[in-house]
């Protein structure tokens, strides 16, 4: 394996009484694209969060190129302002993450925040709008935009950072078809070089074309590990996950067929 | 099956959206509660998606808007600080002349401004027209309680300054993007913070209208029949209590975000404004206009105070 970025070991973390990580053990290693996935409440965004130093392990420990991520850590102005350029993070519900007034200063909060020359800032904001195709939105208010738009806006506002290390929260969540490949292609693009991906999603239909390694998280456990393509072909271990399920649909006048199903357009065929 | 005709279909102005089919006879008739809550989220929507005025072809949308906040400010401060009505009323005048010129309809600030800020002032004033001492210029009828001189001049003068003190914000309000006024705000001196919670307040009201109005229709869709009082009144205290639940969950999740990507606590902003010729003689002119009018206020009598 390269270089070791997270070093994931044996962390137990839990909601009040909610176990949501339970003796979670995984590394990742730089220019790596990992697959998080799993069905809704097996703990790939609390991981996802503990990864970004925004929630701190109960028990275990979570290492970034070496760092042990404590809270104390992060008191720290320098570590915590190297940390947060180097790793970015894009929530699940954009409305989150769009708190700004305008697209323009949305996208300039993170490079702000890192104190950069403004005419900087403005040259990296215009090139991330541009990247993300939503530069003629810049001073439209987050309210007004689509939900792609919203999603492609959130993107560019991590982007922008140019992060070592991208942490993706369900992107293509609640997505029209269009949008949802429109902002896959962008991924793919924006990748580029040697951009370690970490990508959570309960979305089989994308895995392959986002990542090379694919975690299967059930009850705060990773149960699985594997290629994108042995994880889609293990049909008993996507059914006892809940990633499949049985489906029925009518085939003409009173023809009821069931198969497992899904929501794939690679397996779901006739 | 009854045809349904157009007359018969309720439409949101605002969006021209239908909402709910207007049947005379069945239509359910909704709470007290229910309509304050409908009536609120209806109007706060409207005021905020009115956004098509600052774009408009006028005098204010055209200037510099750290300028619009000065010069209009130094109006207000005029109308609060005038001892005379005279002035009081040429402030206004000035106002209503702004509008005109910026392509604001009487009828717009008459609806937004004029009429509410009228009624809500009226009622504070009211008391002052009977317990003001001073020289009986009538009597009420039945009731003979005195109104006095001094209590009618000391109502008319708080009267005419809210009014021109609301119709000079709302010039600002319509005739600006919100988010011009905010970044005027912030480059005028006013802490950085306060202005971000304002700007984020302006962001989220959105969402949490929302939700709110997600939250309406969905029980109006369950609802068959009138609620009696007391129902309507735990279902709505029920409602913004799961409002407040969730208002606090995605402040959480906000704050997350914003660490999530540099926040330290302290707040930076870039300011993209620059001041034209235009920009300066405007400026020039409502200092000229507030001066005269400052020392015009200054003259003649005090009014009693409420």
């Amino acid at each position: 394996m390269p270089e070791i970025v997270f070093d994931v070991r044996d962390v137990v973390y839990r909601y009040e009484d909610v176990t949501a990580l339970d003796g979670l053990t995984l590394k990742v290693g730089r220019g790596e694209r990992v697959a998080l996935v799993g069905a809704n409440g097996s703990g790939k965004s609390t991981l996802l969060r503990l990864l970004d130093g925004l929630y701190f392990a109960e028990r275990g420990s979570v290492a970034f190129c070496g760092e042990q991520l404590t809270e104390a850590g992060f008191q720290d102005d320098e570590f915590a302002r190297a940390f947060r350029r180097r790793v970015g993070l894009v929530f699940q519900n954009p409305d989150v993450q769009l708190f700004n007034p305008t697209v323009f200063d949305e996208v300039a909060f993170g490079p702000l925040q890192m104190r950069w020359p403004k005419d900087e800032i403005r040259r990296r904001v215009a090139a991330s709008l541009e990247l993300m195709e939503v530069a003629h939105l810049k001073d439209r208010p987050p309210h007004r935009l689509s939900g792609g738009e919203k999603k492609r806006v959130a993107l560019a506002s991590v982007l922008v950072l140019d992060p070592e290390v991208l942490l993706l929260d369900e992107p293509t969540a609640a997505l029209d078809p269009a949008s949802r490949s429109r902002v896959i292609d962008l991924l793919v693009d924006a990748r580029g070089g040697a951009k370690t991906v970490v990508t959570a999603t309960h979305d089989l239909d994308v895995i392959e074309d986002i990542a090379d390694r694919c975690l299967v998280f059930a009850e705060g456990r990773i149960v699985a590990e594997g290629t994108p393509s042995d994880i889609l072909r293990d049909e008993a271990l996507l059914r006892r996950t809940s990633l499949i399920h049985a489906h029925r649909h009518v085939h003409g006048p009173g023809t009821v067929h069931a198969h497992p199903h899904t929501h794939s357009h690679r397996t779901h065929e006739h | 099956m009854k045809a349904i005709h157009k007359r018969d279909i309720a439409v949101d102005e605002s969006e021209s959206r239908v909402l709910l089919p207007r049947t005379r006879r069945r239509r359910r008739r909704l709470s007290s509660v229910e309509r304050t809550l409908a009536t609120i989220v209806w109007r706060t929507e409207r005021a905020f998606y009115a956004e098509e005025l600052a774009r408009a072809d006028g005098l204010l949308q055209h200037l510099d808007p750290r300028v619009k906040v000065c010069g209009l400010l130094l109006l207000l401060l005029d109308a609060a600080l005038a001892r005379n009505l005279p002035t009081i009323i040429c402030v206004f005048a000035v106002a209503l002349a702004l509008a005109l010129l910026s392509r604001v309809p009487l009828r717009t600030l008459a609806a937004r401004a004029w009429l509410g800020a009228f009624l809500f002032t009226a009622l504070i004033a009211l008391p002052a027209l009977f317990i003001t001492p001073g020289r009986a210029a009538m009597r009420l009828p039945l009731l003979g309680w005195p109104l006095t001189e001094q209590g009618i001049q000391s109502a008319l003068y708080l009267v005419a300054r809210v009014e021109t003190a609301v119709t000079l914000s709302l010039l600002l309000v319509l005739c600006t993007p919100w988010t011009h006024v905010l970044k005027a705000l912030s480059s005028l001196g006013v802490p950085v913070v306060f202005v971000v919670i304002l700007g984020m307040t302006y962001r989220y009201v959105f969402l949490l209208l929302q939700t709110a109005r997600e939250m309406f229709e969905s029980r109006q869709s369950r609802t068959v029949g009138a609620l009696d009082g007391p129902t309507g009144r735990r279902l709505a205290a029920a409602s913004a209590g799961v409002l407040l639940a969730r208002t606090f969950q995605l402040s959480g999740e906000v704050y997350l975000a914003m660490q999530s990507r540099g926040f330290r606590g302290e707040v930076y902003t870039l300011d993209d404004f620059q001041m034209r010729r235009r920009d300066w003689l405007a400026l020039a002119a409502f200092l000229l206009a507030a001066v005269a009018l400052f020392w015009l206020g200054r003259r003649g009598f005090a009014p009693p105070s409420i």
